[in-house]
């Protein structure tokens, strides 16, 4: 079996609003397993549209998306909706937690929807991640209770709760100051280091990039 | 699709928008009261009614029609065969009131098991003599223990008592009439036949049904009493009244019946169809109302979900992005209409059987109704059943289309429109 998380096969992809228009041309990529690889390029360049697509969450596009050597195009709504959920986890910009649940249960709600472990189990494996991050004592608390770089980790403890190949972040850095940035930088290099996983995060903040393993630069829905 | 989760999330997005929600179940609430309430009412008035008929009236009548024959002698030459006969001033054939052979045909109908029992009973019109005062009216010849088991009629005796019929020349009469005359219980009546009999009877007891045309006129009597007064054999009846087991055959059993014995018969439908069909328009209006009320709760639950969607565009979005299908969105919706609907209808009939209690214990004295004290109510499982399931169905259809267009949220076009 080959080492490969993810791989395009020419993947291309159009907006129709307001007149027909190319975003990504083609593209062509692969990520290994255990790489921390980063996606930076000029505002409008399609890299976010690119994280969309090989999320699955987009899937009007031409070309093949592979996850795991397992070709994924052209699948149904309920077999997307169970890949994101057992092998990818999202980072956003913008936290995105349920305010209706504490944050134990923001970050145990994948881990239930997949349903392989009990409540017992799952709730255990939340707040071993929620520990990792330093976060286990607001483990009870409501989501609007946090600062910003709390939810962030956060959301880090919820995209790791299934163990997922891979973890997608879209500017996850975005919206924090720079110490709080640092922080989930140092989150994410640890999780590759000493965890081996995969990580692939849209960015536009240089410095962020550079430290990463692989720099995938996009201009006008290219990689150059 | 991992049911509880979907329902423990239902269950915290309606906790998020709790006045909401209440007031949407609310809606429901007062839809299935006001349905359980009306429905209960309404049947409870019918039966009433219908008790009020059906207890005054056999499901089939046996007895004489006057009318002129159905063949005229004319019909019957073979040389006018072919031609069209006009026969005019035809008078009705004098059969007599009396039912031919009734006896047997009471013993036989005694044994047929599709019939609860039967009463026989003698109709005569008669005149109550007051001073010069005469007063028609109608006396009816009844067999007392067969009356009151078909059609109790110790319930309409206000005074004095049904059995005291077998004493000799014991009459009981309407409350009209003992009005009209001035008479008590213990009083002395003469009366005086069609053919001109001239008779006493002691006053035993007075009746009231509520029919103030009938309490002008009617009296009861035993058959014997009536045969005597009318100077007919034991075995003159004008009536033959059927009680069945199943009201619904009784039009086929009249129809029988009449073939059978060569008598007339009438059913209680055919006698009593205004009857009907009031009770079936009441029905329908009750059954409209509740439906609309439950519809317009399923208005109020349709815009509170609709709202809700559009508030939580970002938690659909990122149930979606980890991992919840489209599907488990749209149930997801659909389980917290039916949390609203449930809770909603489930109170509904708590209500409903509350505020039918309360009209239940409200007096309702009418002098026409001696036997009802408060205001009648049919309480009905069934119609509980009707009120949940219509609660369960309009809520179900209320969240579908809400929920159909959360399943349809793009999570992407969520997020980067942030």
């Amino acid at each position: 079996m080959s080492n490969k998380v993810l791989e395009t096969k020419k993947l291309s992809k159009y907006f129709y609003d307001p007149v027909k228009f190319q975003v990504l041309k083609e593209i062509d990529m692969s990520i290994n397993h255990g790489e921390f690889v980063s996606i930076v390029g000029k505002s409008g360049c399609g890299k976010s549209t690119l994280l969309y697509l090989l999320s699955t969450m987009d899937t009007d596009y031409e070309g093949e998306l592979y996850i795991h050597d397992e070709l994924v195009t052209g699948k149904s709504d309920k077999e997307f909706a169970k890949i994101r959920n057992e092998n990818i986890g999202f980072v956003f910009q913008f936290h995105y937690l349920l305010s209706e649940y504490n944050v134990l249960k923001n970050v145990m709600l994948p881990g239930m929807k997949l349903g392989k472990l009990s409540t017992d189990e799952v709730e255990h494996n939340a707040m071993e991640h929620l520990r990792t991050l330093d976060m286990h004592e607001q483990a009870l608390k409501m989501p609007n209770q946090l600062s910003g770089g709390q939810k962030q980790r956060v959301a880090i403890a919820r995209a790791l709760i299934n163990n997922p190949l891979i973890i997608m972040g879209d500017e996850p850095t975005g919206n924090l100051d720079h110490k709080n940035s640092d922080m989930v930088f140092d989150i994410f290099q640890k999780l590759t280091l000493e965890h081996k996983q995969t990580l692939l995060i849209v960015t536009h903040d240089n410095d962020f990039a550079a430290r990463t393993n692989r720099i995938i630069t996009m201009d006008d829905g290219k990689i150059i | 699709m991992n049911f509880k989760l979907i329902l423990n999330i239902a269950v915290h997005l309606l906790r998020a928008r709790l006045k909401q929600s209440i007031v949407a179940a609310v809606g429901v609430t007062f839809g299935i009261a006001m349905f359980i309430t009306l429905v209960s009412f309404m049947h409870g008035l019918n039966n009433m009614l219908d008790d009020l008929m059906l207890n005054r009236t056999p499901h089939v009548r046996l007895y004489n029609e006057i009318k002129p024959s159905d063949k005229q002698p004319i019909s019957l030459s073979s040389e006018y065969k072919n031609d069209v006969n006009f026969v005019s001033s035809v008078k009705p054939k004098d059969r007599g009131k009396a039912i031919y052979n009734s006896k047997a045909i009471i013993h036989y109908l005694k044994q047929d098991e599709r019939i609860v029992d039967v009463a026989p009973k003698i109709t005569t019109p008669v005149f109550f003599n007051s001073g010069t005062i005469e007063i028609s009216g109608v006396v009816y010849g009844v067999d007392v223990a067969a009356e009151e088991k078909l059609f109790k009629l110790s319930d309409y005796v206000i005074e004095g008592k049904v059995s005291d019929l077998d004493q000799n020349n014991s009459i009981i009469i309407g409350k009209g009439l003992a009005d009209k005359m001035l008479l008590k219980k213990g009083d002395i009546i003469k009366i005086t036949t069609a053919k001109g009999n001239l008779a006493s009877m002691k006053v035993v007891g007075i009746t009231q049904i509520g029919i103030a045309d009938l309490d002008n006129t009617m009296s009861y009597t035993s058959l014997d009493t009536a045969q005597k007064l009318l100077g007919e054999p034991t075995n003159y009846i004008t009536d033959i009244q059927v009680k069945l087991h199943d009201i619904t055959t009784a039009p086929a059993l009249a129809n029988e019946f009449r073939a059978k014995f060569n008598v007339d018969a009438i059913d209680y439908q055919t006698s009593n169809s205004q009857f009907e069909t009031g009770s079936t328009v009441r029905s329908i209006i009750s059954y409209a109302v509740g439906i609309v009320l439950l519809i317009v709760a399923g208005f109020g639950i349709y815009n509170i979900l609709n709202m809700m969607i559009f508030e939580k565009m970002d938690s659909i979005a990122i149930l979606k992005a980890t991992g919840f299908s489209g599907n488990d969105v749209k149930w997801i919706f659909i389980l917290l209409s039916m949390v609203i609907g449930i809770t909603g209808g489930l109170f509904g009939l708590l209500f409903g059987f509350i505020f039918t209690s309360i009209i239940d214990v409200i007096p309702f004295s009418t002098a026409a109704l001696p036997t009802i004290k408060t205001y009648p109510i049919d309480y009905n499982i069934v119609y509980y059943f009707v009120g949940i399931t219509f609660a369960l169905c309009t809520t179900f259809i209320a969240g579908l289309f809400p929920a159909l267009k959360a399943g349809k949220v793009d999570p992407v076009e969520i997020i980067r429109g942030k």
